[in-house]
Order: structure tokens, then sequence, then C-alpha cells
């Protein structure tokens, strides 16, 4: 047992800390090759600026980026259209799976006893939801949300489709992180006079607030990974949206045309990748930065 | 309630749309037929799904067993091994990983990647990067879901871990990772199951050859590059078969998740 | 928390009054007038996708208060889509089968396919046997069409593409016999297979490889019975292997459908049609 002791923990601590380094090491190779393909639409063409007056021109080619439009079938222009679309249809997604998840993850954990039975079958099939291949997705959001409902190629049927694939990443965040409220604030709250509802709102939500935003962030990050269920939702059009009803591209549907359909879109492919890994940092970033700050509000101490 | 009729709703399209499938071809000819050569009439084509389900089966099973290890690892080094600073920004890395799509993945691998292996043996594409890619796509799904785990044992463990003397490393292993037995296995089978369910890397980067490979640096075609190759070309019972496929997706889905509760019911009555 | 909530809706009413401020100040809007939107959707060959998109895109502009949806999905999608009605128009990027005599067609472009290796790879041409020997597996090193001593990379497009059919209708080949290491769905995606693989042989748009080349992709495309591959080539029709683009409708178009496709056929968008490396019908 002594033996064991001296050389195991050792063993271990060395494989914990040598886990992420393959991780972190292609993921880095990833994005370093992100941005060296991907920067070099925003490098200014013209050697002659050099400077402060490059770093002005490097910031307008990626302010005319994100806002204009796509040109010669996106090779060249920008992305506007594609990030409103983008933005809109994750949008619709959030609106709906949002109030939907956290509803259905406030009744599996706080009204339903853990191992009743309509509650085991609601978990099970929203892991078999969360196990669904994006392209069936795809073929039944197209099925449902586009032909039997109507809604034909649109932004909202993409959405829709979306909130399908988040729903169950959402609702099981959201449950862990109720679950993880201890009973004694529960307690506390019934020997204050609360209703059922008020503990909900006012104290269980945002002390569980950190497990929904993890939930968020990856329904989000899913969300806005997507390619195949959207290529039949909400299409292929690159035209600024106009309302809800139209069709719109995602990014990464503009990615995959731009690096695997069209000859000679690759470097855009690769500078709207890395407008996509930007702005997902941003998002991820300020969603934690948001649910701190409901952490602070409402409880005093932790 | 909302939640289990989309399930419902889309498990009954998709054996809708495969019945043609089931009737026109017979199940026996899905796997004893020469090949995959589909054709929209079912007498003229070919329809041997077995080696499709193996690359699926091979690729998604190989990846999670590489991907568990490191993500359990890496939440336990998040948690409780690197100092707070390290630890968040490698939780935002991981974070972004989950959002990165599979485009971008799939690019990589089929530009970055492939060409390396290519010279270690040709083609490039093929099992082994396969796995590679579905490893990296994975590892946020289960290094988060495992770092929720282990952040919600009870404080109290730890504090009479560390009462009784014992080191982090015999305190994660034997006290941390059996109290979160139940999220980690969660953890790991939602890993395995979006595996499964990648379509567009796999489609880059595993060759898409239907041929049960022979070695790790094979090409494969799995169930979802099938559908994702030919549905946008498929008509009649070639479409009908692409649902077919869908439907064993699903089925294996099911399958493990059914699984993954009956192992986390076990656990939970042994810990109380 | 009152607070915090409010300013937090108040920044999502106020993204939200951004983008319908963007959506009104599009000049298409005549806020005196109800502008009666005409729509027209156009789905099928991915090939064609990006040209299409181009072309509704110049046909938008010129005649405001038009909108025209572009929609992939391969070509049998084009076909049925426009049967059922689903499409006004289908892309096709290949020449129509027997069975689908019903519908108009329209040829709108013409490409042609050719074969392309790495650019290191020291083989400057093939023969018609050599090549069917190669996709069938008869020929595995490119030692033996006087190349280096190694295995050949086979890379073939997947089932139903157009590619596929043009290629194994020219050589006569039965698609099942073909002996592929890699399968691949789009072109780009043979090119950057081929590109990554010195040893690797593929078929693809000549339009697209030939642009890639110029790019700087490190291909080289090989001619076909002594005749180079390049567009010019399949301009002047003495390229051997080559297909026609078209457009289909259910009947013989009208109204605004037949404006956009005379539009798309007109020398208004050759153009378009070049810059996309595709060759356009004179």
């Amino acid at each position: 047992m002594a033996r064991r002791e001296s050389w195991f923990p050792h063993l271990f601590d060395t494989c914990v800390w040598l886990a992420p380094v393959p991780i972190a090491g292609l993921f880095l190779w990833l994005l370093g090759d992100l941005v060296i393909r991907g920067g070099g639409a925003f490098w200014p063409v013209d050697t002659e600026v050099t400077g402060i007056r490059s770093v002005i021109v490097i910031a307008e080619q990626i302010i005319h980026f994100l806002t204009a439009s796509p040109v010669r079938a996106g090779r060249g222009g920008g992305i506007g259209p594609i990030l409103v679309s983008t933005g809109l249809i994750l949008t619709v997604c959030m609106f709906v799976a949002l109030p939907i998840g956290l509803g259905t993850a406030i009744l599996l954990s706080e009204f339903l006893a853990e191992q009743n039975r309509f509650g085991r079958l609601v978990r099970r099939s929203l892991d078999v939801l969360a196990g669904v291949p994006s392209i069936v997705f795809g073929l039944f959001g197209n099925a449902f949300f586009c032909r039997f409902l109507g809604l034909r190629f649109s932004i909202a049927a993409g959405g829709l489709t979306l909130a399908c694939m988040v729903l169950p990443l959402l609702i099981r965040s959201a449950e862990e992180g109720f679950r993880a409220v201890p009973e004694s604030q529960r307690q506390a709250a019934a020997a204050l006079g609360f209703s059922r509802w008020s503990t909900v709102f006012r104290i269980i939500i945002p002390q569980a607030s950190l497990g929904i935003v993890v939930g968020l962030i990856l329904g989000i990050g899913r969300a806005v990974a997507e390619t195949a269920a959207l290529i039949f939702t909400s299409g292929y059009v690159d035209r600024m949206p106009r309302s809800l009803g139209d069709s719109g591209r995602s990014l990464s549907i503009h990615i995959y045309d731009l690096s695997m359909n069209v000859p000679g879109g690759n470097e855009n492919a690769y500078a709207s990748a890395l407008v996509l890994v930007v702005s997902l940092v941003v998002i991820n970033v300020s969603a934690r930065k948001l649910a701190a700050s409901f952490l602070h509000r409402e409880v005093s101490h932790t | 309630m909302i939640a289990g009729s989309v399930v419902v709703v889309i498990g009954a399209f998709v054996v809708g749309e495969s019945i043609p499938a089931l009737t026109h071809i017979g199940g026996s000819r899905f796997m004893t037929d020469e090949s995959w050569h589909p054709a929209a009439d079912a007498s003229f084509g070919q329809f041997n799904l077995l080696p499709i389900l193996i690359g699926t089966v091979l690729s998604s099973f190989a990846a999670i067993s590489v991907a568990a290890p490191l993500g359990i690892l890496s939440a336990a080094f998040c948690q409780f091994y690197a100092p707070l600073r390290v630890a968040r920004w490698y939780r935002l890395m991981i974070e972004l990983m989950a959002g990165v799509p599979s485009v971008v993945f799939g690019l990589w691998g089929l530009v970055v990647l492939v060409p390396i292996i290519a010279r270690i043996h040709p083609p490039g594409q093929s099992l082994f990067t396969g796995i590679v890619i579905l490893t990296l796509m994975i590892l946020p799904t289960v290094a988060l879901l495992s770092d929720a785990a282990l952040a919600s044992v009870p404080r109290s463990y730890l504090q009479g871990a560390a009462a009784l003397g014992l080191s982090r490393a015999t305190t994660t292993l034997s006290v941390v990772i059996p109290a979160a037995r139940s999220g980690l296995v969660t953890a790991v089978l939602l890993g395995l199951v979006r595996a499964i369910g990648e379509t567009m890397a796999v489609v880059m980067v595993c060759g898409n050859v239907v041929r049960v490979p022979s070695g790790p640096f094979d090409p494969i075609r799995t169930l979802t590059a099938t559908i994702a190759l030919e549905m946008g070309y498929a008509r009649g019972d070639h479409r009908a078969s692409l649902f077919f496929c869908g439907m064993i997706l699903l089925f294996l889905v099911t399958l493990l998740v059914t699984t993954m509760e009956i192992v986390n019911r076990r656990l939970r009555h042994g810990t109380t | 928390m009152n607070r915090r909530f409010q300013s937090v809706s108040g920044v999502i009413v106020l993204a939200c009054a951004i983008v319908v401020g963007c959506e009104d100040s599009s000049p298409a809007v005549n806020p005196t007038q109800p502008v009666e939107v005409k729509q027209v959707t156009i789905t099928g060959a991915s090939t064609l996708a990006p040209l299409l998109s181009e072309i509704a895109k110049r046909f938008e502009n010129e005649n405001p208060g038009t909108r025209i949806d572009i929609q992939s999905g391969g070509s049998s999608r084009g076909v049925s889509d426009t049967r059922s009605g689903l499409a006004d128009i289908g892309m096709v990027s290949r020449d129509l089968k027997p069975g689908e005599d019903d519908l108009q067609r329209f040829r709108i472009a013409r490409d042609g396919v050719c074969l392309i290796v790495h650019r290191d790879n020291s083989v400057e041409s093939l023969s018609r046997e050599q090549i069917i020997g190669i996709y069938t597996g008869e020929i595995r090193n490119w030692q033996e069409v006087g190349g280096t001593n190694a295995p050949i990379t086979v890379v073939n497009k997947a089932e139903g593409r157009s590619t596929l059919e043009v290629f194994a209708g020219y050589f006569k080949l039965d698609t099942r016999k073909i002996h592929a290491d890699v399968v691949i769905g789009d072109n780009e995606q043979g090119v950057k297979t081929v590109a990554g693989n010195p040893l690797a042989i593929g078929y693809v748009s000549i339009g697209t490889a030939e642009y890639d080349r110029e790019s700087g992709i490190p291909i080289r495309l090989l001619p076909l019975e002594g005749i180079e591959a390049s567009v010019k080539n399949v301009a002047n029709e003495t390229f051997p292997m080559s297909r026609t683009l078209h457009l289909v409708t259910k009947s013989q178009p009208e109204g605004i459908v037949k404006d956009v496709v005379e539009f798309a056929t007109s020398p208004k968008v050759h153009d378009l049609v070049r810059e996309l490396s595709f060759v356009p019908i004179e």
C-alpha cells in the first residue's frame, strides 16, 4: 500500500497535466491555421502602406468585410447579410428554446421526483434528441417546418429546427444547475413563506444561473456550428433578409460553400471562419459576465 | 412535454420515409448484397449497409475511447489542478472548441492533416484521420459535461479527503470521480452519441469509400456521410434506403441512451 | 435585478430597431406605393448555384421588386422540385435523362471535365486505356504508367453526381466497377484532395481546375486524347469530355419566370459565366 501511494499519485498527476497538451496543441494549431489563411483577406495588399496607416487600413477592411454584401459568389465583398441571417436564426432559436427549455428543466427538477416515470421518459427522449445526427434534423426540419407548416426555406424554419437541436443541451445543463442548488435553500424559502414559484424565480434560477449559462453557451455553440441542418431549412440565399420568412444562409453554410463549391473562395472562407471564432469568444465571455452579474445581484454570499 | 413529442415526431418521420426501403429491398439485402451501389429502383441496385455501419461504429467508438480519458482528465485538470487563471482560459478554449463548426474542423483536417497522413500512408483520408478529427470535436462535450459533474461533488467530500491527508491524485481518483460517476458516464455517452451523428467533418476526412477497412489507414464511409453525400441525388428506393440509414442511427442512439440510463440508475443506487 | 433586466431588454429592443431600420433603408421599398414583390425560386445543382446567385443579383438590380431565391440540393432535386412546383426553375448540371423529357430545358453554359494530378507528379498524359485501368483498379502503381514507384490514390465522385456520370459515360465505365481510394462530394473537395497528395488522381470540372491552378494550387490538368484541358478548348469544342449545364422548367415559362430564363441565357450574363470559369453558350 505504501509503495502504491508513492508513485501512483505522481503518475496520475502527470497524466492530468499532460492531458490538456494534445488538446490545446491541436486546437491552437487549427486556430493558427485559420488566422494565417484568413488574415490574408484583411492584410493590406498595397505594400507602400505602413505603420499606423496600415492599422487603419486593416480596420477598414475588417469593417468592410463585416458589413458589405458578398460579391462574385462570395469571393469578394463581405459577409454582412450572412451575419444578419445567422444572428436572426440564432435569435429565433434562443427565443423558442429558452422558455421551453427552462420550463422543462424546472418541471423536471422541482416538480417531479427524480424517479418519476414521466420525468424519466422525458429525460430519455431528450437524450435521444441530443444524439440525432444534424443531417436528420435537416431532413426533418425541411419536411416539417418548411413543407408541412408552410414556412418554406426561411430563417424561421432554420431557427425552429435549431431550437429542437439545442433544447436537450439547454435542459440538461439547466437541470444540473437546478439540482446543484442545495436543498437547504428551498427549505429556508419554504420556512420564510415563499410560494413554490417565487422560490423558483427568486432563489433557484439565479443560483443556478451558471448551469443555465453553460447550457446556453453550449447551445449557441452547437447552433452556430450547424451546417447540415440549415442547408435544408434556412437555405442558401446570401441576400440581406428582410423578414424572418426570408431565406438566408448561415455563416457555416457560407464557409462550406466558399471552401467546397466556389473556386477561389478559400481566402474568404477562412476569413469568415475567423469572424465566427472571434464572435464565439465574444459571446462566451459576455454570457459569463452577464451570469456573474445576476449572481452578484441576487445572492449576497457564496 | 414538447420535447418528448418532438422526438416521437422525428422518429415517426424517419421510419415512415424508410418504409419503402424495407418493403422493396427487404431487411436481409441490407446485409447480404454485394456492395453499396444504390439505384432508384430496388431491383437494379445493391444495398449492403454493413461496411457503412461498421465505419460508423469503428470511427465513433474509437474516437470516444480517446476522448473520454482525455476529456475527464482535462476536466480534473480544470477543477483541481490548474491555477485559477489557467483554468479559466482553458475552459474558454474548450467552450470555443464546442462552437467551431464541423465544416472548419473538416476543412482543417482535409487541408492540413490529410496531406501529412498521406505521406505516412496514402490516401490520407482514412479511419485514423476521422478518429483524430472526431476526437477533437467531441472532446468539448465530454470535457464540459465532466467538468460540471466534477464541480457538483459536494465540498464535504473534498474536505473529508483533505482531512484524511489524501494526495490530490488519490482524492480525485478515489473520491471525486466515483462520486461523480453518473455525470461522467453521461458525459462519455453523450460524446459517443455526438460522434455517431457527426456529418460534415467526416465527409471531408474519412474517404467515403464503402469498404470494411483492413487497417486504420484505410478509408471508411459512415452512415451520416452516406446520407449527406447522396440525399441530393437520390430518388425512389435509394432515397428510402437513405432514410433507413437514418433509422439505424436513431436506433443506435436510443440503444446507447437507454443503456446509459440503466447504468446510471445502478450507479446511483450504489452510492445512495 | 430589475434595473439590469431593463438595461438588457433595452439593448435587445435597440438591436431589433437597428435591424428593422436597416431593412427599411433598402432602395427597392417605396413607402408611398405598395410594392408587388415577384418571387422566383430556383433549386438544383450545387455547381450552378453560385453562378445563378450572381445572375439573380444582377437581375434583381435591373428589375427592382423581384426576388430570386437560389437553393442548392443537387441536380435531381432541381428536377423533382420543378416538377412538383416547389421551384419555378431547376438547375441541372448534366444533360437530361430520358425520363425527364417532360421538362423544358434551356442551355445556360458549358463545362468540361478533366483529370487532374498533383503538380509534382511526373506523369504528363494518360491514354484512354490507362485511365480506365487506373479507375478499375487494374493499374495500381504509378510506375506502370511512367511515373514513380508508388501506389495510385484514385479519387472518385459520389454516386449520382453529374460529374461522375459524365466521366463514366465518356469512358464507358460501369460505376460499380470503379475502384476508388477516396470518394468526394463537391469539386473543390477533389481539388484539395489531389493538391494535398502527390500520388492522387481525380477528375473535376475544367473551369474549377483551371482557376485553382492559376491561383497557385499545385495541380496539373491532364490532356485528353492529346487535347489540352482548358476552358478555351471547351469553348471551341475540341475538348472531348464536356457537359452542358441546363435550366429546366415544368412547362413553357411565362411572365417573370420567362424573363429570368431569358436573362440567364442571354449575352448580358456571359461575363458572369466566364468569371465562374464556365463557357457561355454563344
